[in-house]
This record gives structure tokens, C-alpha cells and sequence, in this order.
């Protein structure tokens, strides 16, 4: 049941998310919110996994939760779950994709699907905020986790003024987040 | 066969190599497609590139699959696909296992602290550049807020949301076109 369970949850997540990366760690989330699979704070551990692994973002973390959930045949399904609406719709409606990819009937839905996915993955931010920043995951003044706090806005900064790669980010924040039991 | 195979292999050095995901392979499948293996022509990749990141989806897979494809047929599709999954997968399930037996001791909890901060740090980043490129007028900010409301304030789930705002923009596009004419 729970490998049926992950397949149709991230075929879903394969099915309906447009343009890839950080737009899936919405759907993701929801999805696994809405099951009870894992924590939010076990959900932001697999996208910093996920980030400092090689290979696509979408598939570290359905082979992550799958295995959580159903071991490695859990991951197994999820995967699949995850890669085969690509495979299904290129190998079977490619062609309309081909001759329609310049399509006014494209551009009309991305202008729409757009600010959507914008939306989402700043809901995104917002909840895995809410978990990661504060102590107990309750958001109250008192409660605040002023370590990951820093850390956040350090790198917020060097993101913002420097070409730093993710990678080289996440990695240092480890560091620094080490670092801070010897404070 | 030896298509297959060198497809197959093409794809799974392109996985086990690239860390962050999609954008991060594009440069990557340019390298090895077009000027190594010369399977696709340098302006036919752009529009390659275009579709996989306009059909639903992981990008990195939608490439795959498309080049796949593109070089030997469905077998080809399936094989490219494989290949660039298949590094993610076993390291991924090789860090679950082993992180599992260590995610409680005091030195990880310290270098999650670090990496949460930069997780969220990271979405906020990815949400401002998606912001940038998909609000352009006052119809999709409407949507932008419409959708971070919806999101973080009801239970809906973000699919219908990713409808909605697919339908919201057929609509409102062409009335766009419409008040242009008369100018």
C-alpha cells in the first residue's frame, strides 16, 4: 500500500510541476505534509541532502522519502513515480510538444502558470522557514533559533552580492553550524 | 545496441557530476551532446532545452529523455533517462542508510542548524529570480499574491492552484492582446 501510496504521489509531483529544481519543493512538501510521511524539519534535511548530492534535485529527494518511508524498494517506486510523466509524455505526445513548443496557446498558460510557481516556491520558503527558524517550529518572538538565523542571512547576502556556488554554501553553513557547539 | 549503451553511459557520467540540479546540467549535456558525441546540433540543443523546460516535469530528466530520444528512439529515451538517474539513486541510498544511524548525534544536529538557514536562504533566492521572470504585470502579481494566500492560508492543494493559474492565464492573456489592437 505505501509503495502504491509513493508512486501515485510522485508521479503527481512529476506530472505537475513546470520548471524543475526548487519549483518541486513545493508540490513535494504538500504531498508530504498531507500524508504524514516526515517532519518539516526532516523535509528541509533532505533538500540540503539533496542540494550538496550530484544529479537533479527531483530525484534525490523521491529516492529520499522513498526509502524513509518503504526502504529501497520505496525509493525505487518513488523515482519511477517521479521520472515517468517525462518519459510518458515525450515518448507518446512529443510531437505535439515539437510543433507547439513556440505555440500561443504555451505562452498563454505559462503567463498564467508562471506567477504561480513563483507563488508556491514563496509559500515554500515560508513554511520551511517557519520550521527551520524556530525552535519547536511555533514562530513567537522567544522562540527564534538565532544560530540558523545568522547563518540564513549570511548566506542570504553572499548569494545576493557574490556568484558563490550553492554547493560551496550549503557546505560552509555546515561548517559555521558545527562550529557553533563550541560557543 | 552499442547507441544504447553509449547513451546509457553519456547520461549516468552527466548525473554522477552535476550538483544543483536542472540549470546546473544544462551546460554539462551541451559539453557532452553536442561537442563530444555530436548527437545533437548546437542550435537544434537550445530548442531542446526549451520544451524540457515547458512540458511538467524534473528538467534534467525531461532533457534526457528528450536527447534520448532524439539520437535512438524510445529505447534510446529510456536508456539516456537511466543514466542520469541512476548516480542519484544509489548515492542518495547509500547517505539515507547511513544517515539514519547518525542524525541524532549532536555534531549533525549542529551542521543541519548551519544548513536550514542556507536551505531557506536558497528558496528565497530561487522564489526572487522566479518572481523576477514571471510577475510582469498587474494580472500575474495578482496571481502571485493570489497563490501565496491560497497556499499559506487554506489547505488547497498547490495543483489546483498550477490549474487555476494555467486557466487565469488563457484568459487574461488574450484580453491583453485585445486592448493592444486598436493601438
Amino acid at each position: 500500500m505505501i509503495y502504491w501510496d509513493l508512486f501515485v504521489t510522485f508521479f503527481k509531483v512529476g506530472l505537475f510541476s513546470f520548471g524543475g529544481g526548487y519549483a518541486m519543493i513545493p508540490l513535494i512538501s504538500s504531498e508530504i505534509q498531507r500524508h504524514g510521511w516526515l517532519l518539516e524539519s526532516e523535509f528541509v534535511q533532505i533538500i540540503g541532502i539533496a542540494e550538496m548530492t550530484p544529479g537533479p534535485i527531483a530525484v534525490n529527494a523521491a529516492t529520499f522519502v522513498g526509502y524513509k518511508m518503504g526502504g529501497i524498494g520505496g525509493s525505487a517506486i518513488a523515482t519511477l513515480g517521479v521520472a515517468l510523466p517525462s518519459l510518458l509524455i515525450v515518448l507518446f505526445i512529443s510531437s505535439f510538444f515539437f510543433k507547439h513548443s513556440e505555440n500561443i496557446i504555451m505562452k498563454k498558460v505559462f503567463y498564467g502558470i508562471k506567477p504561480v510557481i513563483a507563488g508556491l516556491i514563496f509559500a515554500a520558503a515560508l513554511s520551511i522557514g517557519k520550521s527551520a527558524l524556530f525552535i519547536n517550529h511555533t514562530p513567537s518572538l522567544n522562540q527564534i533559533n538565532f544560530k540558523t538565523l545568522a547563518i540564513g542571512i549570511i548566506v542570504l547576502i553572499l548569494e545576493l552580492k557574490t556568484k558563490i556556488h550553492p554547493i560551496i554554501l550549503i557546505i560552509g553553513s555546515g561548517i559555521l553550524g558545527f562550529m557553533t557547539i563550541f560557543l | 545496441m552499442k547507441t544504447y549503451l553509449e547513451l546509457f553511459l553519456a547520461f549516468l557520467k552527466i548525473g554522477a557530476f552535476t550538483f544543483g540540479g536542472g540549470y546546473a546540467m544544462i551546460p554539462l549535456i551541451e559539453k557532452e551532446v553536442v561537442v563530444h558525441k555530436k548527437w545533437v546540433h548546437k542550435d537544434e540543443i537550445i530548442n531542446l532545452f526549451a520544451i524540457a523546460q515547458s512540458i511538467p516535469g524534473a528538467i534534467a530528466i525531461n532533457t534526457s529523455t528528450l536527447i534520448g530520444y532524439k539520437v535512438a528512439g524510445r529505447r534510446g529515451a529510456i536508456a539516456a533517462t537511466s543514466g542520469v538517474i541512476l548516480p542519484s539513486f544509489v548515492i542518495i541510498i547509500t547517505i539515507a542508510t547511513f544517515f539514519s544511524m547518525i542524525a541524532d548525534t549532536p555534531a549533525v544536529k549542529a551542521i543541519f542548524l548551519g544548513i536550514n538557514g542556507a536551505v531557506v536562504a536558497l528558496i528565497l533566492m530561487a522564489a526572487k529570480k522566479m518572481i523576477q521572470s514571471a510577475v510582469v504585470d498587474g494580472m500575474t502579481l495578482m496571481i502571485f499574491i493570489g497563490t501565496v494566500l491560497c497556499v499559506t492560508l487554506t489547505n488547497m492543494s498547490p495543483i489546483w492552484v498550477i490549474v487555476l493559474g494555467g486557466v487565469l492565464g488563457m484568459v487574461s492573456y488574450r484580453q491583453i492582446r485585445e486592448r493592444k489592437k486598436p493601438l
